[in-house]
């Protein structure tokens, strides 16, 4: 095992490297691309036996990789944010051939306006596809993740695609030391695609993707996909302990951070997390038992291990690098749907909506955060969700849109 | 064309592989066409198909293909055929699969998707050089819908969007040149009616490796509005008045495979259809039918 400085999207790349993945269809954008230019370094000097082609576009990549996985072969791809959404056709369709395959998608915020930098958006709007989906934050977790989705998607009890998330900037750019481990190891904890019938051979034709008539049957493979996805929370288990047992290390569906006596617990995902594990020590030091739950297995949703962690917590406050039109948070949505009416279940459940386009989460917003929920804990009523924004922000903006208004004017009566 | 196993009608083969009983409509010219090509082809082949009226072929549990089949979207079939081709050169290259499991990748359109929405991944795929055959069944008009204008739509032809009294203002696309200018190894218009020049030409496509793009032109009773029984002669006539020119590219040069000589009047065409009957009632549209047979006259000029 060695270790290297490695960004996130280096990890990223690392992990398909040691899958041994056969087939990478590829499209650039940014902050993904140094994921394929890693990719397609390695393939063209020999070091990666895969081979990579680039598409013309995600929908085509995602297209190929569903293709490539119908066919019998390890496929990886990665993508971000408008490519993603661009794929979003074929995301939803490949998901029900039924062919395993590992898609990175490296978060950046969605148009308009346009932005390159880091939420949520973009992979929610992949919730409901039938992609399992894991969120990372931290640079080995995304090489370890790449390695456990595969063993996650190729399960015959399962055989879906999944999405390891990993934020923009903040992770896709940041270098962090990773352990690499060996060839021989990984052998041990993913065995080569064994894809059984998943595959076009000349002496077994198969049809895939077909269409069917009426609601009845296309109920029965929609919700057969649905369970194949609750069954992958147990799998998920599994595939941890197996990942710990060969490596040493354990990524949980939920990291439970200090999170054993907790009164008032961040609930969140992604790398601002490690932000609030700050935040949780520092309140902690000064005497505030404060915990951290954050969410790695967004789909299938481990709702039973979410319960476990929260109870005993009187307030949570919910964290969203995202934001639903007209509703909020979604991880609100989520976590409130899985702990209503739940005996032990913490009677305050606060929403703040933080991080969208990159914009930073200070310690002194997270303290302010946990003061607000314990608070909200002694009156017994939580508060309508905020949006974390500050007074100095928003007279920022002010600015720029006096800068816009003179010029406007100017344009408008360039002679007054 | 040379070395053909094919140079009359009791050459082509007896057999037929395409299953009976799907859901095409009565005298479908895309289906006639693709009976024929399935026969040549063999079954040793995957349909990575784009979302048209030919979707409906394979619908769960059934399939009128002996070989196998990808539905994919309306958009990425060549995307499709190019993650299955790629997939089976590395499970031979790797001797993960032996030879004989090989399989013809073939991408099976329409025309609302190969004029249109599917344009950028054909022009790709071809730009890649894969290894593929593709199918474009041209029945001028998002058929599966209702007929609505494409792309492909012929001038003044009426569609289910197109209802004024000139028919559709615009021209249809021409996709043989804009394949062509790919420099692929092979292009070809052919025509189910036309049986014996379109099995020499997917003979042709079969010996051939890389991008092999196969046009076909396919009366559709239902959004041309004439009887079923008479979708071979409709393809007779398409031919006969040099509307379909029936041709092939390859090594650089476009060849007639069939000169109709002399081309009898494009009315003649126009007239057994629905489509274009306000040509004729209530009364002549000649300055329509003038240009119409103008803008023939000018194709075959030049050819």
């Amino acid at each position: 095992m060695t270790r290297e400085l490695l960004t996130g999207n280096g990890a990223a790349a690392w992990g398909a490297r040691l899958a041994n993945v056969d087939y990478v269809p590829a499209f650039p954008i940014t902050p993904q691309t140094e994921i394929i230019e890693t990719l397609a370094a390695w393939c063209d000097s020999g070091e990666m036996p895969g081979r990579l082609v680039t598409l013309e576009s995600e929908h085509s990549m995602i297209t190929a990789a569903g293709a490539a996985a119908a066919t019998g072969v390890r496929v990886f791809t990665a993508t971000s944010s408008q490519g993603l959404l661009y794929g979003m056709e074929m995301v939803y369709a490949v998901a029900g051939w039924r062919a395993p395959f590992v898609m990175v998608n490296v978060s950046r915020g969605l148009g308009t306006p346009t932005t390159l930098e880091s939420d949520h958006t973009d992979v929610l709007a992949a919730r409901d596809s039938g992609f399992l989906q894991i969120h990372c934050a931290s640079c080995q977790e995304v090489l370890d993740t790449v390695l456990m989705a595969y063993r996650l998607a190729e399960d015959p009890r399962i055989r879906l695609p999944v999405i390891v998330n990993l934020d923009g900037f903040y992770l896709s750019f940041t270098r962090e030391p990773v352990s690499l481990p060996e060839p021989d190891a990984v052998g041990q904890f993913l065995r080569p695609y064994d894809p059984q019938r998943t595959r076009f051979r000349a002496s077994a034709p198969t049809s895939q993707g077909v269409a069917v008539l009426g609601g009845s049957p296309y109920s029965y493979f929609r919700y057969e996909a649905h369970l194949a996805a609750l069954r992958a929370v147990e799998v998920y288990g599994e595939v941890a302990a197996e990942l710990e047992r060969v490596f040493g290390r354990r990524h949980d569906a939920i990291e439970a951070y200090r999170c054993d006596d907790a009164e008032i617990m961040f609930v969140m995902v992604g790398s601002f997390s490690t932000k609030a594990k700050a935040a949780v020590d520092g309140l902690r030091r000064a005497g505030r038992p404060v915990g951290l739950a954050r969410i790695r297995l967004l789909r299938p949703f481990p709702v039973e291990e979410l319960r476990r962690v929260v109870s005993g917590t009187r307030g949570l406050a919910v964290i969203d690098q995202n934001l639903s039109m007209g509703k909020g948070g979604v991880l609100h949505s989520e976590v409130a749907s899985a702990l209503y009416g739940e005996p032990d279940a913490p009677a305050i459940l606060m929403s703040f909506i933080g991080g969208l386009g990159g914009r930073d989460i200070s310690p002194e917003e997270l303290y302010e955060i946990a003061s607000e929920t314990r608070k909200a804990v002694e009156d017994g009523k939580a508060p309508p969700p905020r949006l974390l924004y500050t007074q100095d922000e928003l007279r920022e903006i002010r600015k720029l849109q006096t800068i816009a208004e003179v010029e406007r004017h100017e344009l408008e009566e360039p002679d007054r | 064309m040379s070395e053909t196993a094919f140079k009359r009608m009791k050459d082509l083969p007896s057999t037929h592989l395409l299953g009976a009983g799907t859901p095409m409509c009565a005298g479908c010219g895309a289906l006639s066409a693709l009976h024929e090509i399935y026969d040549v082809l063999g079954p040793r082949s995957v349909f990575v198909n784009a979302a048209g009226c030919m979707t409906l072929l394979s619908v769960y549990p059934f399939t009128p293909f002996q070989g196998s089949w990808l539905y994919t979207s309306m958009a990425s079939a060549p995307a499709g055929a190019q993650g299955v081709r790629d997939a089976l050169d590395i499970l031979l290259e790797q001797g993960r699969m032996p030879p004989e499991e090989d399989l013809d990748v073939v991408v099976l359109t329409g025309d609302g998707a190969a004029y249109g929405m599917g344009l950028s991944s054909t022009s790709s795929a071809i730009e890649r050089g894969l290894d593929f055959l593709y199918i474009c069944y041209d029945n001028e008009g998002y058929g599966n819908t209702g007929h609505q204008t494409s792309a492909a739509t012929p001038h003044a032809a009426k569609t289910s969007t197109s209802t004024g009294p000139g028919g559709h203002p615009g021209y249809k696309k021409d996709l043989f040149s804009i394949w062509a200018a790919h420099q692929p190894a092979y292009v070809a218009t052919v025509i189910g009616s036309e049986p014996v020049d379109l099995a020499r030409k997917i003979e042709k496509a079969k010996s051939l490796e890389g991008p092999r793009l196969i046009l076909a032109l396919a009366p559709c009773p239902t959004g041309w509005e004439f009887e079923p029984r008479d979708a071979i002669e409709i393809g007779h006539l398409a031919v006969k008045t040099g509307v379909w020119p029936l041709k092939e590219y390859v090594d650089g040069r476009v060849v007639h495979t069939v000169a109709p000589e002399p081309r009898i009047p494009v009315e003649q065409y126009l007239e057994k259809q629905g489509r274009f009957a306000h040509l004729f009632e209530p009364e002549r549209n000649d300055a329509l039918l003038g240009e119409l047979q103008a803008r023939v006259d000018t194709y075959w000029a030049s050819a």
